[in-house]
């Protein structure tokens, strides 16, 4: 489960940017909830997407696991209606429910026919406001949440990753796994759920999402709808200052093939200035697929391995850069070595000028790409929302993009990322 | 949400995003339904390569596709894989272009690109703002006829394949097991073949085999263009005979038909991995859609049906009864594909039991169902969620052009028409309770079945597994 929900992170941070033409209607609910609203009436289709600031960040130690139980379990069974209704019911009218979950936020989306769209709200909102809980599903559910961490804790990526956001946050959430451990699930209650919804469900920290075929009027109606359904809280709740000076170097034997490779170390948040900088940069690093620099020296030169990668993964606290490889057990020390030259070389030197305007090209060029369709628009402005990015960043973003200067990646990149500090984990090492 | 006509056959990847593999999946994981009006033009060249193109004015964008027909289907023993190292070589260069020069051209147009090889198809794609297109048929009609592999770019090349089947199969014990029940219940048919190929004939491949490959598959005669996007059609076609018109043809090889012999008794298989819980994957040869829409229409759609009652969404029958309401297991799901070009196809079962619950205990609840089913039937309420959900996914997938481009794709070099899809939703309508408890009845007996468990082995080997009853 916890490598799921990375790979769905690594997703909306590669999507990231948008159209500049996407014309968004905002407001703000009487009791501090932000609403999206994007019109499109060229197919019969509504979609919807609402996120909470209830992520695995506010798990405590001992009951980790609760934010993500909490999540799992709104979607069975609501106001009374049991879990195999409720499913059957959204079947029944042809809309699908699906739920979301990552270190910040939980999430609820709903894709409906137009023609269905009132029902299918309806049925959203009582699955938003009124969980059942029920006891003995909740049973049921933490032995598969049980069964699921102990099949994973057999698993190289797996155990890698978790590894790796210990090495890197330790005793702060987010070096929690997502999905809690079998000791901390053990221990979750239904209060526990119930408190945990009552305090994190609030309606100051909900965004909600509407894309599609809805005039302005029904938009306005469904999102009071949702958000009066929560409490106004404006807590004083801080996620804790991610606090990390000790790189570690972890080994950790495995039967595998392959060994796993992870390299970095917490670099950055949301809403930092240097963030699109880095991210440009990173994108020749050891973002951009085939022709990163990172996959040209390991695939490309050396046919060392089907997949190495770099990303920077901003959270609300301050998020990972993370390094990734898997390749034979006797190689992972030579790519361990190629990593650390190519990264050392692109912050000493920074990127070529032609490698510079290649990444430009891409991230310009490629801009109608990342907003094709009403489910990309969707999860695309759900992140903008979740994270409160000012409204015109997609006009501008062409633009800041155009602006960068080789000069300001390598400046940082060496501001900024630090190889001395970072953390390595090898699972499957020799 | 339901998964009809699931393209479940793996699919396996060129690109290195972990987030691709997720992409391609979901739309292996897209219903596929009728599209009354799909308004796809089509011409073929007169090398006969065929250029078939769906416009979507929705977004300035156009999904590029050159399909081929061929796939692990048409390897040989002793050269498994070569279908998909060829595939990889595809990104290699060409007479007048380097290894990857086309990557950084596709890249530097802001496009997205990536390849996936099948069992019955090798296909090559790009995303691309519209006006980029001419650098797409650039680049596929120069790749399929000037493509230049060496021996040392395939050196290179075959150690990043052998990476990816550790990766993808040996280190993934699910991946393993299914890897054996491919093997086990398709004994004659290539299909029972990995489409990674096995590690011994990738260990054993030279760039020759490669070549062979690349001269006995890619005549344009043997490939198929799918366009999908804000295009002009007449536009796309001038451009397509410009760039694709004068390659020359040549004859592809006569394929001969393949057949599995029927199955007397049943095959049961154990494999051994790292890993805690137990798990089992179960199966029935069945019939396939016949290639003209219509043969075997009646047990095709009715398994089509089943599979959807069984396992399309949460509130399911295995979902609903053996996790949900008894748990007896943690997962279970089923699978068959209506369409194949190997005219072979399975209908399968996979589950992890819960604690207490053996794999053996697991098989027979699974079979129960079946057999409550082929006893009491289904429900009208069952039959009409299906309809509601492929009815509902036909609206969906518009919202998708790569979607429809992987489904004109996949119909036509599988050897079907992009057209059956038109009366997908009425032959969903026209299966009865009783289509589908004569195919259980005819098709999933005790002599036809297959069963792989996996035997959970402790991570340190000196250590043995201990807690729970294995079932061998």
């Amino acid at each position: 489960m916890h490598i799921k929900i990375i790979l769905i992170s690594i997703l909306l941070l590669l999507s990231n940017f948008a159209s500049a033409a996407l014309n968004i209607q905002y407001w703000k609910s009487n009791n501090g909830a932000r609403i999206y609203f994007i019109e499109n009436h060229d197919l019969p289709i509504v979609d919807i997407n609402v996120d909470f600031r209830a992520g695995s960040v506010m798990d405590m130690k001992q009951k980790s696991g609760l934010a993500s139980l909490t999540n799992h379990m709104m979607v069975l069974g609501s106001g009374g209606i049991n879990e195999e209704d409720l499913a059957n019911q959204f079947i029944d009218l042809g809309a699908q429910l699906n739920s979301s979950f990552d270190q910040d936020k939980s999430g609820f989306s709903l894709r409906t026919l137009s023609a269905k769209k009132s029902e299918a709200i309806d049925l959203l909102t009582l699955v938003l406001h009124k969980p059942n809980f029920d006891s003995q599903i909740i049973k049921r559910e933490k032995k598969r949440y049980i069964a699921s961490i102990t099949q994973s804790e057999t698993m190289p990526e797996s155990i890698a990753s978790k590894a790796f956001m210990k090495a890197l946050y330790g005793e702060h959430p987010y070096g929690l796994p997502s999905s809690g451990e079998v000791k901390s699930i053990k221990k979750i209650n239904k209060k526990d759920l119930q408190d945990f919804y009552k305090n994190n469900y609030l309606s100051n920290e909900l965004s909600v999402v509407i894309v599609g075929d809805i005039s302005r009027a029904e938009a306005e109606d469904l999102a009071y709808k949702i958000s009066a359904g929560f409490p106004e809280n404006k807590r004083d709740k801080v996620i804790p200052l991610v606090n990390y000076n000790k790189p570690q170097d972890i080994k950790i034997s495995h039967p595998s093939k392959q060994a796993h490779l992870y390299y970095g170390a917490p670099i950055i948040k949301r809403g930092d200035p240097d963030f699109l900088t880095l991210y440009l940069g990173n994108y020749i690093l050891g973002g951009g697929g085939f022709v990163s620099r990172l996959t040209q020296e390991i695939r490309e030169n050396r046919g060392l391995a089907y997949s190495v990668y770099s990303y920077f993964m901003p959270y609300i606290e301050v998020g990972p850069f993370q390094i990734g490889i898997q390749t034979k057990k006797d190689q992972v020390n030579e790519a361990k070595k190629i990593i650390k030259k190519t990264v050392s070389e692109f912050i000493k030197n920074g990127p070529s000028p032609n490698e510079l305007k290649r990444a430009k090209d891409f991230m310009i060029g490629g801009f109608p790409l990342r907003l094709d369709s009403n489910k990309s628009i969707l999860a695309y402005v759900s992140m903008m929302a979740f994270y409160k990015y000012p409204l015109d960043y997609l006009e501008t973003f062409t633009n800041r993009i155009d602006k960068i200067t080789a000069e300001e990646i390598k400046s940082a990149f060496q501001r900024r990322v630090d190889m001395s500090k970072f953390s390595t984990v090898i699972v499957g090492s020799e | 949400m339901v998964n009809y006509l699931l393209l479940y056959k793996l699919f396996l990847i060129k690109g290195l995003h972990v987030n691709f593999l997720k992409l391609i999946f979901i739309f292996c994981l897209t219903p596929f339904f009728a599209q009354a009006e799909q308004n796809i033009q089509e011409i073929t060249l007169k090398n006969g390569m065929r250029v078939l193109v769906k416009e979507d004015h929705r977004s300035p964008v156009v999904v590029s596709m050159v399909w081929y027909r061929a796939g692990s289907l048409d390897e040989v023993n002793g050269k498994t894989g070569v279908a998909h190292v060829l595939e990889h070589m595809m990104f290699k260069g060409t007479k007048t272009t380097k290894p990857g020069e086309y990557s950084e051209i596709v890249a530097a147009a802001g496009g997205r690109e990536n390849a996936f090889t099948g069992a019955d198809y090798t296909a090559y794609f790009q995303r691309l703002e519209k006006s980029k297109l001419p650098i797409s048929m650039k680049m596929e009609s120069d790749r399929m006829q000037n493509l230049v592999i060496t021996e040392e770019e395939f050196k290179k090349e075959i150690s990043v394949v052998m990476e990816e089947r550790r990766w993808r199969t040996d280190d993934k014990p699910k991946a393993q097991v299914n890897e054996l029940f491919n093997s086990l219940i398709f004994r004659a048919h290539p299909y029972g073949r990995p489409i990674v190929g096995w590690m011994n004939d990738l260990q054993n491949m030279t760039y020759e085999d490669a070549i062979e490959w690349y001269k006995m598959w890619y005549s344009p005669s043997n490939a198929i263009m799918v366009i999908a996007g804000d295009v002009d059609t007449k536009k796309v076609f001038a451009e397509a005979r410009k760039y694709f018109g004068k390659i020359p043809a040549y004859e592809i090889a006569k394929r001969k038909p393949q057949f599995e012999p029927i199955q007397n008794g049943s095959r049961r298989a154990v494999l051994k991995a790292p890993s805690k819980l137990p798990y089992i994957q179960m199966g029935y040869p069945t019939p396939t859609l016949g290639k003209d829409g219509i043969s075997n229409q009646k047990e095709a759609f009715a398994l089509e049906v089943l599979v959807g009652i069984l396992s399309g969404t949460s509130a399911s029958r295995l979902n609903q009864n053996l996790v949900k309401k008894t748990s007896k297991a943690v997962n279970v799901s089923a699978g068959y594909s209506m369409l194949s070009r190997g005219g072979q196809s399975t209908f399968e079962m996979y589950g992890t039991p819960s604690e207490k619950v053996s794999v053996v205990e697991l098989e027979k609840y699974l079979k129960l169902e079946l057999k409550n089913i082929a006893d009491n039937g289904v429900t009208d309420i069952e039959l009409k969620r299906v309809i509601t959900s492929v009815i509902a996914g036909k609206v969906y997938q518009k919202d998708s052009v790569m979607g429809a481009a992987m489904q004109i794709g996949q119909l036509e070099t599988m050897g079907y028409s992009y057209n059956i899809v038109d009366d997908y939703i009425d032959n969903i309508k026209k299966v009865t309770t009783k289509d589908i408890q004569d195919v259980i009845k005819k098709y999933f007996h005790d002599d036809a079945l297959t069963v792989v468990t996996l035997d959970p082995q402790p991570l340190d080997k000196n250590k043995t597994p201990k807690g729970r009853p294995h079932a061998h």
